[in-house]
Formats: C-alpha cells, sequence, structure tokens
C-alpha cells in the first residue's frame, strides 16, 4: 500500500491543480487513492469518524468534467480535504466528538467548508476531536482516541488531532481544524504538519459548534507552508453570517511567501524558554533559529513578562464561555435525549449527564463556578483583566519586532494516557499556545525538525493581528532552511 | 478569590444544579478534587495587582478591527426550513419540539 502513499502524498496544491489541468491525473483517481489509503492506515490511527465517499465521488467527477471541457480550475480543484468534526455540512454527521451529538445531522454548510467546496476542494469525510474540541491530546473524544502517525503509541495533540494525523498520514492533503488555546499549533507540532492560527475575526466561524467564542477560530493544516497560505486565502473573509468576522480585505497570502527573512526583526521571548521546555525540543528551535540569523533576520531578545498567567487565564475564560455555549445541548432541540425523565429538568440533567465525558462536565462545572454569585469578580473579571495585560504584551513585543519565535510544545507527542488523570498537567501542554488566543493574534507551527526518537518537533512563529503574511513568509524560511 | 478557597462537596452539587448536571457519588469525588487542584493553580493570578486594568472581553476592543460597524440592517430575512430543524430533534410533532411536562408539583 505504500505505493499508494507515493502515488499522491508528495503533491502539493498546485500540482494537484497543473495535473489536473494537462489531464496527468484526475480529481476522481486522486480522492480514490485517499480513500483507499484511509483504507490502509486508517484503522489503527483513527482519524476520522465519518467518511463521504460517494458524495466526494461525485464533487471529484465534476472537476473531471470541468478539467475535460478546459474550462478554468478552481484554486483547490480536486484537493482532497477532511474537516473536523465540530465544522457542519448540510446533511452530513457533526458529532463534536460527543455522546450528545451522535447521529446529529448538520441541516446547514458552515462557511469555511463551503468556502472549500466552492473553490474545487473534495471533502472526503469529517475528523476525529475532543470532546467540544476540550482537550490536548485527542483522548477526550467520545469515539476513541486518534492515533500520531509518527508513533501509534502517542497522542497526536489535541483538540485537532484527526485534522493534523490525516494530513500526516497521507490521508488529505489539506485539513480544517479550530485553535481556542492551542489546538491548531499543538497537534501540527506533534504529527510534523503546517497548522495555522489565523487572527480572530479572520476566518467565519458560521457553521463552528462554540466552545469559547471570544477565542474560537477556524485554521487550516497542510504538508507545507505555501498549501497552508493557500487553503488561508480561501477560508478567511468576511462573512454576514459572523458578527465577529473582520472586514478587512484578504490579501494574497503567497505573494510575498518567499521573500526570506533578511533585515526580519524576530524576536525570541526568554519566558518561552523556562522551565519545562524538553531539552531536544529547545535545541531544534534554537538550531532554526540559528539558521534564521544565518539567512539575514535580526534575532531579538524581548520579554513577554505575564506568560506564565496564561494558562490560568485561559482556564477561567474559555470554561465560562463554554459552559453558557454548552447550555444549548439539552436534549430538546437536537442530539441525544434521555428516555427515561417524567419532568422537563429532569430531562435536561440526565441528558447532559449521560452525552457529556468527564472533561466536558469538569469545564463547565468550572466555569459555572467562575460564573456563579460571589465567584464572578475574583475569577472572570480578574481572568479578564489579566487577559488585556498578556495582550498588552504582545501590543508592545510587535513595536520592536516583526514576528515572534517559540517552540509551539514543551515537549513532543507524549504516550497515550500519560497525562489523562491530571488535568492539570495536560492544561500545561497548551503553556507556548494560549498566549496568542487569548491575545487574538496569529501564527502557525511549522515543522523544525524531530527528536532522537523520530518525533516531530514544531515552531510557533507568532504575528500581529491581520499579518499572516508575516508570518507564513518566516515559515516559508523555516522550511526552506530544512530541506 | 482568596489563596485558601476550597470547593467543597455541598459547592460541586450546587454548581452541579446550577449546570443542570447530575453527578454520580464517584463523579463528585473525582469533580471536587480536580476543581480544587485546578483553582490551586488559578490562585497564582492573585500575584497580580489589577486594580487599575479594564477586563478585556473581546480581542475587538484592542484591535478595533472594523467590528464596532458590525450591525447588518433589521431587515425580514430567509432563515432554515422548519422542516430541517425539525429533522434534528428527539421528539416533535413537526411545528413544535415536544418536552416532558414543564410544570412539577
Amino acid at each position: 500500500m505504500t505505493v499508494e502513499i507515493a502515488e499522491y502524498k508528495p503533491l502539493s496544491i498546485g500540482d494537484i491543480r497543473s495535473s489536473l489541468a494537462s489531464g496527468a491525473r484526475s480529481a476522481t483517481a486522486l480522492a480514490e487513492a485517499c480513500f483507499r489509503q484511509i483504507e490502509a492506515r486508517d484503522a489503527e490511527i483513527h482519524a476520522y469518524l465519518s467518511i463521504n465517499r460517494e458524495r466526494a465521488l461525485e464533487h471529484a467527477a465534476r472537476i473531471d468534467d470541468l478539467a475535460a471541457k478546459g474550462e478554468p480550475l478552481p484554486v483547490l480543484a480536486g484537493v482532497p480535504v477532511g474537516i473536523k468534526d465540530v465544522l457542519t455540512i448540510e446533511g452530513l454527521q457533526a458529532t463534536a466528538g460527543s455522546r450528545i451529538l451522535e447521529g446529529y445531522r448538520a441541516p446547514y454548510t458552515a462557511t469555511a467548508v463551503g468556502k472549500l467546496e466552492t473553490a474545487g476542494a473534495i471533502v472526503l469525510g469529517k475528523l476525529n476531536c475532543d470532546e467540544f474540541a476540550m482537550g490536548s491530546s485527542n483522548e477526550n473524544s467520545a469515539f476513541g482516541p486518534v492515533h500520531n502517525p509518527h508513533a501509534l503509541d502517542r497522542v497526536p495533540g489535541g483538540s485537532s488531532g484527526g485534522s493534523a494525523a490525516a494530513v500526516a498520514a497521507g490521508m488529505a492533503v489539506a485539513t480544517l481544524g479550530t485553535d481556542t488555546g492551542g489546538s491548531i499549533r499543538q497537534p501540527a507540532s506533534f504529527c510534523g504538519v503546517v497548522g495555522i492560527l489565523p487572527t480572530y475575526g479572520r476566518v467565519s466561524r458560521y457553521g463552528l459548534i462554540a466552545f469559547a467564542s471570544s477565542l474560537d477560530r477556524i485554521g487550516p493544516f497542510t504538508a507545507n507552508v505555501r498549501d497552508a497560505a493557500t487553503v488561508l486565502g480561501v477560508i478567511a473573509g468576511h462573512d454576514p453570517m459572523d458578527a465577529t468576522s473582520s472586514p478587512l480585505p484578504v490579501p494574497d497570502y503567497t505573494a510575498d511567501i518567499d521573500k526570506g527573512v533578511a533585515g526580519l526583526r524576530l524576536g525570541v521571548p526568554s519566558e518561552y524558554f523556562a522551565e519545562g521546555l524538553d531539552s531536544e525540543v529547545r535545541a531544534a528551535i534554537e538550531r532554526s533559529i540559528d539558521q534564521l540569523r544565518a539567512a539575514g533576520a535580526l534575532i531579538k531578545p524581548i520579554s513577554l513578562p505575564h506568560t506564565r498567567y496564561a494558562i490560568p487565564t485561559y482556564y477561567i475564560i474559555a470554561t465560562a464561555e463554554a459552559s453558557a455555549n454548552l447550555a444549548r445541548f439539552d436534549g430538546v432541540r437536537y442530539g441525544f435525549r434521555a428516555k427515561d425523565a417524567d419532568t422537563l429538568s429532569a430531562m435536561y440533567r440526565r441528558s447532559r449527564n449521560f452525552g457529556f465525558g468527564p472533561e466536558v462536565k469538569r469545564r463547565i462545572m468550572l466555569g459555572t463556578y467562575a460564573l456563579s454569585a460571589g465567584y464572578y469578580d475574583a475569577y472572570y473579571k480578574k481572568a479578564q483583566q489579566v487577559r488585556r495585560l498578556l495582550t498588552e504584551d504582545f501590543l508592545k513585543a510587535f513595536t520592536e519586532v516583526d514576528a515572534i519565535l517559540t517552540p509551539t510544545a514543551p515537549t513532543p507527542a507524549f504516550k497515550l494516557g500519560e497525562k489523562v488523570d491530571d488535568p492539570v498537567s495536560m492544561y500545561l501542554a497548551d503553556i507556548y499556545t494560549v498566549t496568542a488566543s487569548l491575545a487574538g493574534i496569529c501564527g502557525l507551527s511549522v515543522p523544525c525538525g524531530k527528536s532522537g526518537a523520530g518525533l516531530p518537533i514544531g515552531l510557533q512563529i507568532l504575528g500581529k493581528h491581520f499579518d499572516e503574511a508575516m508570518v507564513l513568509r518566516v515559515a516559508q524560511a523555516v522550511e526552506t532552511l530544512q530541506s | 478569590m482568596s489563596d485558601s478557597a476550597t470547593v467543597s462537596v455541598e459547592d460541586v452539587r450546587r454548581v452541579a444544579e446550577l449546570a443542570n448536571l447530575e453527578l454520580t457519588a464517584e463523579e463528585e469525588t473525582h469533580m471536587l478534587r480536580d476543581l480544587n487542584a485546578i483553582l490551586a493553580h488559578v490562585s497564582q493570578l492573585n500575584e497580580l495587582d489589577t486594580s487599575a486594568v479594564e477586563p478585556m472581553a473581546q480581542v475587538s476592543e484592542v484591535i478595533g478591527s472594523g467590528q464596532q460597524s458590525a450591525l447588518r440592517p433589521d431587515e425580514v430575512r430567509p432563515c432554515l426550513d422548519r422542516a430541517h430543524v425539525m429533522a434534528c430533534a428527539p421528539e416533535t410533532d413537526g411545528i413544535f419540539f415536544k418536552v416532558p411536562k414543564v410544570i412539577e408539583r
């Protein structure tokens, strides 16, 4: 079956488009090759929660018709993609990794997914994730964990573990994930792929099952930086259906991507290289920084002094918002309903208690507690105040540097089961990613090396609000300097 | 938030009721342990004097990316088709959602 990987895995989005246009490949053959790869690998990886073969082949046939007629092909023509199961597609399941939505079929399509399909992408299926995107290891999925394609006894990261693993194992060329505290960047790092956190408001969230609305974002995973830029360009932009989406115009993210880093000022915050950082991760990040310096970048030490307060701040704000967002799952309008309740309130409680897993309940409880009478000022308001301090750290830093370089995660992928009984230790896996989530800035994770055991390591590049082009330009340099 | 704030099992029950959750005795025990561990970690925030800091609820407050003018005209527009929405419901007569009795005695 490895022949099948060789058949398409090295293909970039640009290769796919030109080979379809020349007739060297068909979209149908490409989708079939992906489905064969899924059959070969996904029994042990478990990235996909559902496959939509007929629908995908129908869409692929339409692209092949266009190509046969010599008509212009859209930018993602024939690109096989997978979608995290927190995003809706009309008529298809959207479980959010939860039993409470098992069997639910969405009545409308998320804007980001609609844009991919309009651009010619072929949706193969829906991808596994932590329940309601709450987790850093994918072990909170009600349908079983995803295994890291680089080491099956290790986690793929979370919560978008399926989205990262599918790209890493050649089971899709691009995928969509979501990131609330690191859920795109951390699995991208663990699985050795590129994952972008766009600026808050850059990508419409219409059709995203909400976790924490002031933090949730949608972004792409791909095998290389240029493809990530291409997919971001397709899904970004204003949407009247999402009042938080920005009206700012979307630039061509590939236009300046090859400009290199000569003369760019890149900040390295000391707080991200303190205690707790794995030595192999540190070495890989420092090697990348040295390469960027050699390529002409001005590396500047900077300080983001409130960094250590980011995890507690995040876990109050995210859980408070989650407790409100998840109140809608009550067994009335959609999803699971407990059968044995004879009053409305018993029906709510039993439906929710059966439908939600342990981590979701833990976060609903924490968030409800933080918002409850007598505790609001001490927890929620306090966290919102510290959020401003964390954001001001970044705004100040970006007056001196063009982008910031950090490790994406403190360690490479950890073992399945290693942290499941210790929520605080699991939350600390997000220590380098939650800061950008709280500040609303953009960033990405790009592979920058491997540990001695062959586990991927990711470099996080953070940029100003709406400066995705800069972050992609630096990432492209990192990728080029690797090879 | 005092450094010594601890959650009691009564707090767990009160919050579970507010959150419409019905925890088993075993779940209550785990929740008590986990909430106290997490809140102990959160108490670090007390080190910071934030008395002069405005709370930040939304990123747009800081970057002002045009969201202020995001209000759309108040016009009648089509919404999702009732049949599609009702098809998702656990119990419906096609027009309304059906639920167990609301008034308890």
